[in-house]
């Protein structure tokens, strides 16, 4: 479902943003919180220009996946509205792929319920698994590729949504720390290639600062938008690179800061 | 790290792009490492693992069978010897009787299982889905898998009197809430992560029902047809016992109510493997097969 409640990203062609946050609030009922909410993301104001990769970044209970949620349009916020280029597609930290479908079936379900027509899905599936780089993967199962084979085989499940927009809530946590470096390298480059805008969930700084062109820190209970970092350095960027780890050092600095606070009162 | 490096790092970073080849073989070579082999066994040793121990199970039993007739521990009026029942085997199937008894009861009790499952399933959708439905006869519904379906003969028999209707009756009544049941619980255990994936990707609605919600719960469905058909089939066997008629046509239920009336002992041993047999036989070819299969598919079947 296309969350367009701004009412001004009808227009795909021309649009001017990806996703478009604004003062948007969520609060969930809970029983002995003042008022008898709990308030979890609070004002947040955020665009996604077409074509941009921004990191969330937070500590737990900043409400980034609620926020990340929000926008996929799987719930609704208290307060203020959302609106996106269509419909977002979305990759969670499990592949949540579908074991009783193959590899390749589980990227044609996507493809058909996109409304894409029997004979062109094979071949975009086979055309989609040769750009995650797993060509020969079309027939097996779920349960036979590894973790990061399954995360790709996601990633060409979302891809194959066809939005302009990939929501991906810490998708590679799960992984081995070999296997996500690798990973990232290729997110890296499919993301050049496709030209697309992602909104990218994390708690891992360097992550954050290896993948992203933003940086957006949220603070905790309730989450609001802490501070903003603009990462011009130029990609390929590696996780050891001198320059990603002195502006991890920041951030991590800020973001303790914020932790901090929490322990003061 | 040294500094020197550290410093190095930082000029180079630019000018040491990724070969992206060299991703590729990063990425092949961990595949390979990771991917796992799922390897089938070969028929030589499923032979032996799977079809000896039952074997010399049967064989075990049969000499120890054997051995209490030689011992005389019950007249031969009460316990029949092995031979004796393979002679009342030969007899009917040289009278050509014997298919005619299994055909009469594996006909009914597999037309009465169709039944139950063309109601069970949609019932067991409605009670999954809606909750008023849910809170209305759930309890009912799991409470009916615990009573013996032979308390619904003797009501079959008065609505429906002696006839075919009557025994499909008390097939429903016991296989029907077994698959609804399957069902129930096959759609309660998919994980919400499913239908949140299916969501993201389209599928609400009858879309959702027949892409994800109808696959996902697969296994849970297919355990209630096994478990159903066990119901339809100790059902089947209790109304065909107590309701006889000439109408009806013998059938095992039959066969083994005639061998009591005539006191022989062989005819009721016949009876009893043969309803045993059945049994089993339909599971091995039906239902553990289509079970191992849903479950292969998955990797849910862990073999040992």
């Amino acid at each position: 479902m296309a969350t367009t409640t701004a009412g001004t990203a009808e227009d795909t062609t021309t649009a001017r943003y990806a996703a478009r946050v604004e003062h948007v609030s969520k609060s969930f009922p809970a029983p002995g919180a003042p008022g008898g909410r709990q308030l979890v993301l609070d004002d947040i104001t955020l665009d996604v220009a077409p074509g941009e990769f921004v990191t969330l970044l937070g500590a737990s209970g900043c409400g980034k996946s609620t926020l990340l949620n929000l926008v996929a349009g799987l719930d609704r916020p208290s307060a203020g509205a959302i609106g996106t280029d269509g419909r977002p597609a979305l990759m969670f930290q499990e592949h949540a792929l579908f074991p009783w479908l193959t590899a390749g079936k589980n990227i044609e379900l996507a493809l058909k319920l996109r409304g894409v027509g029997k004979p062109e899905r094979r071949q975009e599936a086979e055309r989609l698994l040769e750009l995650v780089r797993l060509k020969d993967a079309h027939g097996k199962r779920v349960h036979e590729l590894s973790g990061g084979m399954r995360q790709r085989v996601a990633l060409a499940r979302a891809l194959a949504q066809d939005s302009r927009l990939l929501l991906m809530d810490e998708p590679f946590a799960a992984l081995d720390a070999i296997t996500r470096d690798v990973l990232h390298d290729e997110l890296a480059r499919i993301w050049r290639e496709t030209g697309l805008s992602v909104l990218f969930v994390t708690h891992n700084v360097r992550e954050a600062v290896r993948l992203a062109q933003r940086v957006v820190l949220l603070s905790s209970r309730p989450g609001r938008i802490a501070r903003q970092w603009t990462v011009d350095l130029p990609q390929p960027r590696r996780l050891e690179d001198a320059a990603v780890a002195e502006l991890s050092a920041e951030i991590t600095e800020e973001l303790r800061g914020e932790i901090r606070r929490h322990g003061q009162h | 790290m040294a500094s020197t490096e550290k410093a190095a790092g930082v000029t180079e970073r630019a000018a040491a792009p990724q070969d992206p080849d060299d991703l590729a073989g990063l990425e092949a070579g961990l595949d390979a490492l990771d991917a796992t082999q799922t390897v089938r066994t070969p028929i030589g040793q499923t032979l032996l693992r799977k079809v000896l121990p039952p074997v010399t199970a049967v064989a075990l039993v049969l000499v120890v069978w054997q051995i209490l007739v030689w011992a005389e521990v019950a007249p031969p009026y009460k316990l029949a010897s092995p031979s004796d029942v393979w002679g009342e085997v030969r007899a009917a199937w040289l009278q050509g009787t014997l298919l005619e008894y299994i055909w009469t009861s594996v006909s009914r009790g597999l037309l009465g299982f169709l039944f139950a499952l063309a109601i069970g399933t949609p019932l067991g959708l409605l009670v999954a889905r809606v909750s008023f439905v849910r809170a209305a006869i759930g309890p009912i519904l799991s409470g009916l898998q615990s009573l013996p379906s032979v308390a619904w003969v003797p009501p079959a028999v008065i609505w429906l009197g002696l006839n075919d209707s009557m025994m499909f009756a008390v097939i429903l009544l016991g296989a029907v809430p077994s698959i609804a049941n399957g069902l129930v619980a096959g759609i309660d255990q998919i994980p919400p992560l499913f239908l949140r994936a299916g969501r993201t990707l389209g599928a609400t609605g009858l879309r959702g029902a027949r892409h994800i919600v109808m696959p996902a719960a697969l296994p849970g469905y297919v355990a209630g047809l096994k478990q159903g058909w066990a119901f339809s089939w100790r059902s089947l066997m209790a109304a065909e016992i107590i309701a006889s008629s000439p109408d009806l046509g013998v059938g095992l239920g039959q066969l083994l109510e005639n061998g009591r009336n005539n006191s022989s002992m062989p005819q009721v041993f016949l009876a009893i493997l043969l309803i045993l047999c059945v049994g089993i036989a339909i599971d091995l070819l039906i239902f553990s097969p289509l079970e191992r299969r849903v479950l292969r598919g998955r990797g849910l079947l862990v073999s040992r």
